[in-house]
């Protein structure tokens, strides 16, 4: 228990009119270790990660990062924190080329916006610095190509070097491996590990698929009818009876098998 | 990335046409030229926000035309300083742009369409209505052309070739900032936005800034070509800040291809060509260009320029960087 | 009181007609998501249309009524090999493809019709005039004011009680819920932009007698109309009934008390309105 808190989240609410999306979650995040957020659909999983990342204020309670208070602040500042998310659906700049797509979120890094008069290629650290991020994600044989030319699973691939290229210390991985045939996804757990491992990047990762969630995460994170229903290391959840029940016992059982 | 023989040659070949051209071609057609020229600036830095950025503006005439404008009171009312009068325009043209821009670059898609309509018709209906001003629908003309002074030369601007030459370097200045803004970072922030302009919200971007710069820079370099045409015309007048004048710079950018920083050049040449060729046979033109538009839309929405170098770079095998 | 008078029937007739082709406008987008710049020319054209029938048989109501009918069918040919192939591409196609039909309707008129304009005589039990406050107003001005509500109710009741009127409605505020219950979408879309245009020609039709019909009648309705539909709210129905109330007596009142700015005043309520209220004044808040 002694790496510091990266993300506090305190007793949190969010309603939509009558509908109450978030009652009351609270939970701490340390730096450094893999945590993912589950459960059943309509369990306010979404609303979660909006409230986190700044797409919603929450209607109650605080979000702290790096122990400061990040309640309600709009996404564009909370990534000048180094703090990201990933999108579910691909969200990527399509007639752009792989290395195009990473170079504009660095360009932004560097304070770069306004710079018209010097070439982009002329920029050597910055090229180097991209093609450093797509050579992790085994993407650098492909620089070149229109990202809108490449398969899905290459697709997604890009959406995380996006958020690789902002300099992130967490990341919010919003379903990473939906959508993905089974190698793709094989691919990108592989690949979370080792960004996990390998760099000083906390992922926090919310999943449909509970084989990924179970071999991915150290922490898991159990949420239902918005609120908190349970918390502890895989095998801990899956011993859970509470949640076994959220879950009707189906998707895990399966899962053990 | 070493240029290749071809791309070389595609690039001197025009420059060498466009410098040798006065010494061939009648005065009549190098004031053809002058004018696609002149054009070509203007539906430039509409593509700049159009094929760049990805805002439809139908209210860059009325920045246009108010270049216009302003380089013509600054002759009549100020100093007779050709230098003047440019600085007038641009000043002119950027403070406004900037005024316009700051409330446009709020709205996307259709919305910013229309709000750029509605601003460049309410300057439309100054120049229209502000007579004591602006000459009202008359247009304001009636001064005299400045002698272009150069620092080691001058000569009359009376003279087409000698006016040729002076469009001829302004549009390459203009060209020249636009060619190396597009392949800058700003420049790829720009074909970012016209791609996911959200996303790139959500990686730390103030996209209305880059907007909002870009709308500037089109805007004054919008303007700049509103002085040429005025003062090739010897007026300002309120047809050149219509909305229906936005739609030539539309149509010659559609024509050359909206993906190519020379494609609306293009269009406007051959606009020009087309207008003359056609005019000669019928006064209504407008219905070629129409159907030309449609089947262009539907067929090639890359235009002339975009879709031939699409095919040379299908040809080498290659996609185009 | 008199100029109060002939403003308000200028204003209003003239609104009325900016109804018409804007409430086609406003359904076309809701439904379909194009801004139809080419929806004056159909304007323009019902208009032509209405006067060619005039000419060859010299009734006002057979133009009105089979004029409209001929410029839907031209516009269920422009949405099926037009329109058709750019649905989910780029908008900025779809609204230049428009321009691009605008400017060959409204010269293809010129070529055949030549550029002068043309007057069309108001049918006889609507000729001549009438006496209110010892001020003479044209009858046939007083009918279009009178129309207005009427073809407005009309419509509502269309909207409201028809089961096509239910599924456009429907269809304009929700497309994706229009296709999960079922609505077989390429042929409402058709249908949908031919009813517009029909709307927009009977508009046409019905401004021959009341002004000169000549080729720039087009280019001059649809800014009006893009400027109603806007400041009403895209794809709202009394949005287009407001606006096109408010910008008809704009029109009016405005050249009157300010001839100098009266030009400039529909762009400023436009703007204005655009910025504190994006989606219009009666749209829906996204």
């Amino acid at each position: 228990m002694s790496a510091p808190i990266i993300l506090k989240v305190e007793a949190v609410s969010r309603s939509f009119g009558k509908f109450q999306a978030l009652q009351g979650v609270s939970l701490e995040i340390p730096r450094g270790r893999l945590c993912a957020l589950i459960g059943p659909n309509g369990a306010g999983k979404t609303t979660f990660y909006n409230v986190i990342s700044g797409r919603y204020r929450p209607s109650r309670g605080r979000v702290f990062f790096e122990g400061r208070d990040i309640t309600g602040l709009p996404p564009h500042k909370l990534v000048k924190l180094g703090l990201l998310r990933s999108f579910q659906i691909t969200n990527i700049f399509p007639a752009l080329t792989v290395l195009e797509n990473v170079l504009a979120p660095l360009a932004v890094m560097h304070g770069m916006s306004f710079s018209f008069w010097r070439s982009l290629s002329s920029q050597k650290h910055l090229v180097e610095e991209a093609m450093a991020i797509l050579e992790r994600l085994g993407l650098a044989g492909q620089s070149h190509r229109e990202v809108s030319t490449l398969a899905y699973g290459d697709k997604r691939l890009i959406e995380i070097a996006i958020v690789l290229a902002c300099r992130p210390r967490l990341v919010l991985l919003d379903e990473p491996t939906a959508g993905m045939n089974p190698e793709e996804t094989e691919r990108m757990i592989r690949l979370i590990h080792e960004l996990a491992a390998r760099s000083e990047i906390t992922f926090f990762v919310t999943e449909h698929d509970m084989k990924v969630v179970f071999s991915v995460a150290q922490t898991i994170f159990v949420l239902n009818q918005g609120s908190l229903l349970a918390q502890g290391t895989p095998e801990e959840i899956r011993a859970n009876p509470a949640v076994r029940q959220a879950y009707l016992g189906g998707s895990l059982d399966a899962e053990r098998a | 990335m070493k240029p290749r023989a071809g791309t070389l040659f595609a690039a001197a070949a025009p420059a060498a046409f466009l410098l040798a051209a006065p010494f061939f071609l009648s005065t009549y057609w190098v004031m053809i030229l002058t004018e696609i020229l002149t054009m070509s600036l203007f539906a430039m830095s509409f593509n700049l926000l159009f094929g760049y950025t990805g805002l439809l503006s139908f209210g860059q005439a009325g920045i246009f035309g108010a270049g216009g404008y302003f380089a013509v009171l600054s002759l009549i009312h100020g100093p007779s300083s050709l230098w003047a009068a440019f600085a007038a325009a641009l000043l002119g043209s950027a403070f406004l742009s900037m005024i316009i821009g700051w409330f446009c670059v709020r709205r996307d898609e259709i919305y910013f369409a229309i709000l750029t309509l509605g601003f460049g018709m309410m300057l439309f209906t100054v120049a229209h209505n502000w007579r004591s001003l602006t000459g009202g629908s008359d247009g304001l003309g009636g001064f005299t052309l400045p002698p272009l002074d150069l620092l080691f030369w001058r000569g009359s601007l009376a003279d087409p070739r000698h006016f040729y030459f002076l469009v001829l370097g302004v549009v390459f200045l203009g060209a020249l900032l636009l060619y190396r803004m597009v392949h800058s970072p700003f420049g790829l922030l720009l074909r970012s936005i016209r791609e996911n302009t959200q996303r790139l919200s959500f990686v730390g971007a103030d996209v209305r800034a880059v907007r909002l710069c870009a709308f500037v820079v089109a805007g004054t370099l919008a303007g700049l070509a509103g002085v040429l045409f005025a003062l090739f015309n010897r007026i300002a007048s309120p047809e050149m800040l219509h909305w229906s004048f936005s739609g030539k710079a539309v149509l010659m950018t559609i024509l050359g291809g909206s993906g190519v920083l020379f494609g609306p050049a293009v269009g406007a040449a051959i606009f020009y060509v087309l207008e003359h060729v056609i005019t000669a046979h019928t006064t209504n033109w407008m219905v070629f260009l129409g159907a030309i538009l449609v089947v262009l839309v539907l067929a090639f929405p890359r235009g002339v320029l975009g879709s031939l170098l699409h095919l040379a770079a299908r040809r080498r095998g290659r996609p185009r960087p | 009181m008199e100029t109060f008078l002939a403003n308000l029937f200028n204003g209003l007739s003239w609104g009325m007609l900016l109804f018409l082709i804007s409430i086609g406008l406003t359904i076309i987008f809701g439904v379909m998501g194009v801004l139809n710049f080419a929806h004056g020319s159909l304007f323009m054209l019902g208009a032509y249309l209405c006067m060619q029938f005039v000419r060859w048989t010299g009734s006002f109501w057979t133009g009105l009524l089979l004029g409209p009918p001929l410029v839907a069918a031209l516009a269920v040919a422009i949405e099926r090999f037009f329109l058709r192939p750019l649905y989910g591409r780029d908008v900025s196609l779809q609204l230049l493809l428009t321009f691009g039909l605008m400017l060959f309707l409204d010269d293809g008129v010129r070529l055949i019709w030549g550029a002068a304009y043309h007057v069309v005589q108001p049918p006889d039990a609507l000729s001549g005039s009438v006496a209110i406050f010892s001020q003479s107003y044209p009858l046939y001005r007083l009918f279009l004011v009178v129309l207005g509500p009427l073809a407005g109710l009309a419509l509502w009741a269309f909207f409201t009680f028809t089961l096509w009127g239910k599924l456009l409605r429907a269809a304009a505020m929700d497309r994706q819920m229009a296709e999960i219950v079922g609505v077989r979408v390429p042929v409402l879309f058709t249908a949908v932009f031919a009813f517009g245009a029909w709307l927009a020609a009977v508009g046409g039709a019905l401004a021959a007698p009341h002004q000169s019909v000549g080729p720039a009648m087009g280019e001059r309705i649809i800014i009006e109309s893009f400027i109603v539909v806007v400041i009403g709210g895209m794809g709202s129905f009394p949005g287009a009934f407001v606006g096109a109330l408010i910008l008809g007596l704009l029109n009016s009142f405005g050249t009157t008390f300010f001839p100098q700015v009266q030009m400039a005043l529909p762009y400023i309520l436009l703007a204005g309105i655009l910025l504190t209220r994006p989606r219009g004044l009666f749209g829906a808040e996204s």
